[in-house]
């Protein structure tokens, strides 16, 4: 699916990445926990839905492969993260759902986890 | 001998700059064409090392060696040391502060991680002497 797709089913905001709408995603990875993104070690092709607006998660998106990060209920991540964010490529998004409901209408519309499990 | 070998100081608590390692040693992987999936693993075990010694080490060191059968990864610290090395195995044991489970970090499942992500993991420590954990990661014949 396109990131621009999940934007409308997460209401989302896009703070940086604007040129990468047809990034195509189809697995995420929903934890406050970086190491249990790391567990996986097999993020490509995933969004890191997170509430966790720290330099962490971005490195952690890196590291696994994460493709973009939405942050969970309106989280807005701070400037630096947003350039360290595009210096690696990643789009980062903000959506006004809890991390339940978000989770919960992205698995509706087919997602799987890290492991390709539903 | 090492066909190459680099290696960068971790300091204790900086925060801001933990996984920098990691990540240059993802790249520098990437453009050795080194098989994605096994780049994948170096960098997650990479990562959970460095998170440890910012978190628990005092400063360290971290080291890769890349030969032609193997890489290495070496992550020493002059921390307090591990007094329960089973015990620090075990998932979701930890003995980290709150501050850094704030972060994202600190829930018991680096070394578990590191442990499933490598060929073969080598964790030497001792009480006040600081800790050196070995990782292996074996290139496919």
């Amino acid at each position: 699916m396109k990131l621009s797709r999940i934007i409308e089913i997460l209401d989302a905001s896009l703070h940086s990445g604007h040129e990468k709408m047809d990034m195509e995603v189809d697995k995420i990875g929903a934890s406050d926990l970086m190491s249990d993104i790391l567990a996986a070690a097999q993020a490509e092709g995933s969004i890191l839905l997170t509430g966790l607006t720290n330099v962490q998660a971005i490195k952690t998106a890196v590291i696994s492969g994460a493709d973009a990060i939405v942050f969970v209920r309106n989280k807005r991540p701070p400037q630096e993260l947003i350039d360290l964010a595009e210096s690696h490529g990643i789009p980062l998004l903000s959506t006004p759902w809890s991390m339940f409901v978000s989770s919960g209408r992205l698995y509706a519309h087919g997602f799987t986890g890290l492991n390709g499990a539903r | 001998m090492a066909a190459l070998k680099k290696c960068f100081h971790i300091k204790n608590r900086d925060f801001i700059h933990a996984g920098e390692a990691s990540i240059t040693v993802q790249n520098m992987l990437k453009q050795l064409n080194m098989d994605p999936k096994l780049i994948r693993r170096i960098a997650v075990c990479g990562y959970e090392g460095e998170m440890n010694v910012v978190m628990h080490g005092g400063d360290g060191q971290f080291c890769v060696e890349v030969d032609l059968d193997k890489v290495v990864l070496n992550i020493s610290d002059d921390g307090p040391g591990i007094e329960d090395i089973p015990k620090a195995m075990q998932k979701g044991f930890s003995t980290a502060s709150d501050e850094y489970r704030e972060m994202g970090f600190g829930a018991g499942m680096g070394l578990p991680n590191m442990e499933t992500h490598s060929d073969q993991m080598v964790v030497e420590s001792e009480k006040g002497r600081g800790t050196t954990v070995r990782m292996f990661f074996f290139m496919n014949p």
